[in-house]
């Protein structure tokens, strides 16, 4: 069977495994750890496909676009797909070994898994979805999923943050939606593809990519959107802050990527352009700051997300009139990539903090090095991801885009970048600091499962050692050039 | 006073823009009518919303039905049922309007599933006369513990729209067909399998999101901070 | 329908819409917040429906199906958001209750 054939399954076997979760409460962990396990050979197998032929499509019941949906894969939805499976995969462990040990199922773990499952399966179909409007049920499905496992952390806290970040989420998706409407109104089609074609720059066009960009902003929280984002990302336990700062707010990024360098292209001038970086790097300086004067570690966390999200809309102006797009884009992909892993590894090794010393207050690090050596060593890891240190994929994704915006003489967004990464190394170093202070004793006050820390090593490694073979993804996006659906 | 101002200018200008877009979209309308009403008779229904349902646009429905599971799953997870509003005494004049209502429903829902392959109706129609039959029940008291008691049944009428959906959907590729695609004349019928399970499975979630918590855990519930 | 009722419907859409989205950002109150995003989903869904009566001859069917299937999300959220409310309710008016529930 080709890949084309298959490419529900990417979507289909969470899902599936979602179901069993919720109906054999019982079994919820291992169909959790079978889907996980499942999902990397399931990527890597798309993204051989798409190494092959360049694009991957599957018109869904039989029936092509415009009536019908199709499923397509190409290059960024290849690396999507598998971000999601090995973050996933990841984060999956670290869930299981951070819930009590086998025999013991507590409520929250029932109510974890089905939710989880769903949030992968949601994230799988945005990433390999053709369509605007099943893109909108797409951006749903993550959406509720990824509020209510924040509501999972059971906190007050916890709570208010998700019912915020559910009413941007659904909001976000409305004007997502009317967008949607317009587009279609004025066109009669919902394909990406063939959107590309008939989208002419007359006012409901121009209407529903204003609308479609402000809604896709407030889910991926591009500054000033960002509010909402630190309390649900830094409230929420450790392997969701994972998930959602490594994965989910990339949907949104992902949807207005297409967008703009597929359907509204011709829409989106100079100016615009400008704008979109313009915010990029507002992002950037003021999620930063934050981080640096935030007093709990999961906080500096969190809004070191807002200001990473920021680095990826840099990507817009660099690529935009870039000579060679496909190298920005590579560049942009591994910043990505570093993030998702790195940000991951962070969060869970934070949440190994809060298991051991049962809380993140910046100063109850210490010590950390001798109690916890291997998160320690992670967080130093992904440390050096995020600010961008040779040989890190953060260094070379930086690298790429400061390369393309300096041929074009856009050296401003250079200026920017670099000042991320001299903020980013204060607020880390400010995180690794105090974790070399040695302790008064050796044992931490809880115990941490290895599994727990080898994970968030894992990942930091992994942030890392993508540095070596950034070429993975610049073949898998040059792959797909004039496929019609690659950016 | 700025900023009451500055507080109506935003959906003030959110109404302009979209009234704007709406009022020069182009005419004649472009529309996929003529494509949903020319393969009309290869989807196996004859009402052209169904057909987009069901057959030309399905996954919608399918991550549809995944929406519904989910809101159940965060729901039963952030509370219990003990919590929800009790309904109101039961008396015999309620009761016995009750009674006679819910088979009603039941049987109009069926109905409702059965024209929608002709007329206007269908699983979401039917489905939410069921899920409102399961509100009278839980509003007259009727219900009792059944939701407590049967709770595997339960999980599965809840999940077994979406199972049909994904298994008709991969079993049909076992013949060369695409996911979800039906072979030649047997579109019909596994329509309507699929929106017999999808019927049980939205009338269910309507009526357990009204009832808006969780039966309670017939495992060790040892996780309270 | 005619054209000058099918602009209606469109215009009262983009208004539902606009209000909508004008409570969820003023509200404080959860509730007002939940009707609102209510009230901004219909408005889009009658925009929709509005589209699927502007071309001649027969309703195109898929706006419709779309309208369906947001009918169903809108409904899922809304339980998703209520029982949210609840919970974030009752944590407010016992502040030191700590409790998972």
């Amino acid at each position: 069977m080709s890949p084309d054939r298959l490419l529900f399954l990417l979507p289909l076997v969470p899902l599936l495994a979602a179901v069993v979760a919720f109906v054999a409460p019982g079994w919820s962990r291992r169909a959790g750890l079978a889907a996980a396990t499942a999902m990397p050979p399931l990527a890597l197998w798309t993204a051989m496909g798409v190494l092959e032929s360049g694009m991957l499509s599957l018109p869904l019941g039989g029936w092509t676009a415009p009536l019908g949906i199709a499923l397509r894969a190409d290059g960024l939805s290849a690396v999507m797909v598998l971000a999601v499976a090995v973050v996933g995969f990841f984060i999956s462990l670290h869930a299981a070994a951070s819930f009590p040990g086998a025999g013991v199922q507590t409520h929250r773990e029932r109510f974890f898994w089905p939710l989880w499952l769903l949030l992968l399966a949601g994230l799988n179909a945005l990433f390999v979805s053709g369509d605007v409007f099943n893109l909108y049920v797409c951006l749903e499905i993550t959406g509720i999923a990824a509020v209510s496992l924040v509501a999972t952390a059971g906190s007050p806290d916890a709570i208010r943050a998700a019912l915020r970040y559910l009413f941007v989420s659904l909001s976000g998706s409305l004007f997502y939606l009317m967008g949607v409407a317009i587009l279609y109104g004025g066109t009669g089609v919902l394909d990406l593809v063939l959107l590309v074609e008939v989208v002419a720059g007359d006012p409901p066009a121009i209407i529903a990519c204003l609308l479609m960009t402000g809604g896709l902003m407030m889910k991926t929280a591009l500054f000033p959107m960002h509010f909402w984002l630190p309390p649900a990302h830094s409230s929420a336990p450790a392997p969701v802050s994972a998930a959602l700062s490594a994965l989910v707010v990339k949907g949104g990024l992902y949807i207005l990527l297409r967008l703009w360098f597929g359907p509204f292209a011709d829409l989106v001038g100079d100016g615009a352009i400008q704008w979109i970086g313009g915010l990029g790097a507002a992002a950037i300086v003021w999620g930063s700051w934050q981080a640096i004067h935030q007093p709990r570690l999961k906080l500096v966390v969190a809004y070191s997300t807002v200001a990473q999200l920021g680095y990826l809309f840099l990507l817009f102006p660099i690529a935009w009139s870039a000579a060679d797009r496909t190298a920005a884009f590579t560049g942009g992909v591994v910043l990505l990539l570093s993030h998702a892993t790195a940000k991951a590894a962070v969060f869970l090794a934070a949440g190994n903090v809060l298991a051991a010393v049962g809380n993140d207050r910046v100063p109850s690090l210490c010590g950390l090095s001798r109690w916890l050596p291997v998160s320690a060593f992670a967080m130093g890891l992904a440390g050096v991801a995020l600010i961008g240190l040779p040989p890190s994929a953060g260094f070379i994704g930086k690298w790429l885009l400061v390369v393309a915006a300096l041929e074009q003489g856009q050296w401003w967004w250079v200026a920017v970048l670099l000042l991320g990464s001299v903020l980013a190394a204060v607020y880390i170093i400010r995180l690794l600091g105090p974790a070399f202070v040695m302790p008064d004793s050796d044992q931490p006050p809880n115990p941490v499962s290895r599994i727990a820390e080898w994970t968030a090593f894992a990942l930091a490694a992994l942030s890392v050692l993508l540095g070596f073979v950034a070429i993975w993804p610049a073949r898998l996006l040059a792959a797909s050039v004039g496929s019609g659906f690659s950016p | 006073m700025i900023g009451r101002v500055a507080g109506w200018a935003l959906p003030l200008g959110v109404f302009a823009a979209v009234a704007w877009a709406v009022l020069a979209l182009p005419s004649p309308a472009p529309s996929l009518t003529d494509e949903a009403l020319a393969a009309i008779d290869e989807s196996g229904v004859s009402n052209p919303v169904t057909a987009v349902l069901l057959n030309y646009r399905s996954t919608d429905t399918l991550l549809e039905l995944g929406v519904l599971l989910l809101a159940v799953v965060s729901v039963w997870g952030l509370r219990r049922a003990d919590h929800a509003a009790a309904g109101p005494e039961s008396s015999p004049l309620l009761e016995g309007l009750i009674r006679g209502l819910v088979p009603l429903l039941l049987v109009t829902g069926g109905y409702l599933l059965w024209i929608g392959a002709f007329a206007p109706g269908g699983a979401f129609q039917g489905g939410a006369l069921v899920g409102g039959a399961i509100v009278l029940l839980a509003l007259g008291g009727l219900t009792g513990r059944w939701f407590a008691d049967r709770q595997r049944l339960l999980r599965v009428g809840l999940s077994v729209g979406l199972a049909v959906f994904s298994a008709v959907g991969w079993v049909v590729t076992a013949w060369g067909s695409w996911f979800l695609e039906y072979p030649e004349g047997m579109a019909k019928t596994l329509i309507l399998v699929i929106e017999t399970a999808a019927l049980v499975s939205i009338g269910l979630t309507l009526g357990c999101l009204f009832v808006g918590g969780g039966p309670p855990d017939d495992l060790e519930t040892g996780d309270a901070p | 329908m005619t054209g000058s009722t099918v602009d209606l419907f469109l215009l009262v859409g983009a208004a539902l819409f606009a209000l909508g989205a004008a409570g969820v950002f003023r509200e404080v109150e959860a509730l007002r917040r939940i009707i609102a995003v209510n009230v901004m989903g219909s408005g889009v869904f009658l925009v929709l429906v509005a589209i699927a009566a502007r071309g001649e001859g027969p309703p195109d069917p898929v706006p419709h199906a779309m309208v369906l299937t947001g009918i169903v999300v809108a409904v899922c959220a809304t339980a998703v958001a209520l029982a949210l409310a609840d919970l974030s309710r009752r944590h407010g008016s016992s502040a030191d209750d700590k409790a998972d529930r």
